[in-house]
């Protein structure tokens, strides 16, 4: 196929997720800066009753982050909850990609698809289960609340607490931080351990100064795997977090259905956009510099 | 020592496991239970299935989920092949980037974005919305499903064909898509369950009338929770796992693609 013919084909790809990917980003930028109409949503670029263009803009929108401490506090409070997920994932994942990844060759195909297959039920189905697991009513809680009896602890409820949304960001995202340490683990050369253990070093130590060091990219990569998502999660504490745990996911959401501010709504989306890129790129910096010494 | 320490860890990779099964096993169980709780255990009964085939609304969910599923994996499964190819053969910086930031960044910025562009096209939000959204983020699986299979290509395949004097046209038909057809198959089917599966892009991006599954089980759970939610996830792990299992027939990988 010639040069020319072979440029052609990117062409269609490139030209739909410019105008569905880029462009709409480049918009919510601009909106960020522009007035809410007035019945919520955007300000006209174009008024069709008098045929006139309108491209004035405002730091409003943009003052009003700053106005108050709430949303900045927001955004700690859902960075921290991004770290605690992260953090929670890599303690139950790094064990687990250890163990398939030191197992026979044959299991380890079964057991990858194990860790994977819950990933591939419904997201939403994975919420309600959740759902079911921490009400009033359910099993868990009724256990939990009859053994605190036994001590004469009043009963408590998981239901819309920060708890309950941890826990089911770990559960949703837990695959994303095995896979990538599995793919790691699995390439350490075992005659490094043994050296190890010739030279004296005890299983702690082994695992300090041989396993964890080298599966440092893996634990990179998954983590900025787990935390971007979790960082932008709606569902999840609008489901089981109730008004107990709000993230900035949340609000964008609010802004841009309930009370339908965009301007506003955009505001917090280009900060999440702009959060997002420094984690993808101090990410993939750590990784390398790891890589590289 | 060693051997110990492999004990523990498999005692906790089991552990691990079980939490992971655990709650979905019990969506499984409840769906089948004779109570309008999903607590104690009643009976075993199929009602709930049969609330779930008499509901008009979840039927119409359904069938607007296979549609737009369908539409979007097809036309993502059409694009993305053709980015695919580019990105393995061609040197290139913006493509790359336009496929995989859609995948990358948390998907309610995708949503949301898209619902402005939308409303100042004056394009109503439906099933269309819904389809150019999706066919967005089904582009990227679709692309590195067949860049993984371009890349274990023997050139020198189509290098032969054309010295036996096929047209560039007749050395790709016959020589380059039978051999992508597996790339292109697994990354169309994973894009047509990651289409049934999205909430959250569908959420922004759909309107009245265009509700899906997911959006359904969602304002049901928002109400309460009912068996019937039971019932319509069993169902739809069946189906995921059934595209799962014959995405993985075309490509050994595909399971682990999103990932």
């Amino acid at each position: 196929m010639g040069r020319w013919s072979r440029q052609l084909l990117t062409l269609p790809p490139t030209i739909y997720l410019l105008i569905f990917f880029a462009i709409p980003t480049v918009i919510m930028l601009f909106a960020s800066f522009r007035f809410p109409g007035d019945y919520g949503g955007l300000a006209p670029w174009y008024s069709i009753e008098d045929g006139s263009y309108a491209f004035d803009l405002t730091w409003e929108n943009w003052q009003r982050l700053f106005e108050s401490t709430i949303y900045l506090e927001l955004f700690v409070k859902s960075l921290g909850y991004a770290v605690i997920t992260t953090a929670i994932c890599l303690l139950l994942g790094y064990p687990l990609a250890l163990m398939v990844s030191r197992s026979e060759k044959k299991r380890r195909d079964l057991l990858l698809l194990l860790i994977i297959l819950p990933f591939w039920s419904n997201f939403l189905v994975r919420i309600y289960a959740w759902m079911i697991i921490f009400s009033p009513t359910g099993a868990l809680t009724m256990a939990v609340n009859s053994l605190l009896d036994l001590f004469g602890i009043a009963p408590v409820s998981l239901m819309y607490s920060p708890t309950a949304v941890i826990v089911c960001m770990v559960y949703v995202h837990l695959p994303f931080m095995v896979l990538p340490l599995y793919a790691n683990l699995e390439k350490h050369d075992p005659a490094l351990l043994d050296a190890a253990s010739d030279l004296g070093a005890s299983g702690w130590q082994r695992f300090w100064r041989v396993t964890w060091p080298l599966s440092l990219p893996g634990v990179y990569a998954g983590s900025i795997l787990v935390f971007i998502p979790v960082l932008g999660m709606f569902a999840i504490p609008d489901l089981l977090g109730g008004t107990n745990a709000i993230m900035i996911g949340n609000v964008i959401k609010q802004q841009f259905i309930e009370s339908r501010d965009w301007p506003f709504g955009s505001v917090l989306s280009i900060m999440l956009t702009i959060a997002t890129i420094a984690l993808v790129w101090l990410g993939t910096r750590s990784g390398h510099r790891v890589k590289h010494g | 020592m060693a051997r110990g320490r492999m004990n523990w860890l498999k005692l906790f990779s089991t552990a691990v496991f079980v939490f992971l099964y655990l709650p979905l096993l019990i969506v499984v169980v409840y769906s089948f239970n004779d109570s309008k709780l999903n607590a104690e255990w009643v009976g075993f009964t199929l009602k709930w299935y049969g609330v779930l085939f008499d509901d008009t609304e979840m039927l119409t969910a359904a069938r607007n989920s296979l549609l737009i599923a369908t539409f979007s994996a097809a036309v993502a499964a059409l694009l993305g092949t053709l980015a695919g190819m580019a990105m393995s053969r061609l040197r290139l910086r913006l493509l790359p980037a336009l496929v995989l930031a859609p995948v990358a960044m948390p998907d309610i910025l995708l949503g949301v974005s898209l619902l402005i562009l939308f409303i100042m096209l004056n394009i109503s939000l439906g099933l269309v919305s819904v389809i150019l959204a999706h066919i967005t983020f089904c582009i990227g699986y679709v692309a590195l499903s067949v860049q993984a299979r371009m890349g274990s290509m023997d050139d020198s395949l189509i290098e032969a064909a054309r010295d036996l004097g096929a047209s560039p046209w007749q050395a790709f038909s016959r020589i380059t898509l039978p051999l992508l057809a597996p790339g292109i198959i697994a990354g169309a089917l994973m894009a047509f369950t990651l289409s049934i599966d999205d909430f959250v892009v569908t959420f922004f991006t759909a309107g009245v009338g265009s509700s899906t599954l997911p959006l359904q089980i969602y304002s049901m759970v928002k109400i309460a929770v009912t068996p019937e939610v039971n019932a319509i996830s069993t169902l739809l792990m069946v189906v995921t796992l059934l595209l799962v299992t014959l995405a993985s027939r075309f490509n050994k990988h595909a399971l682990r693609g999103t990932i």
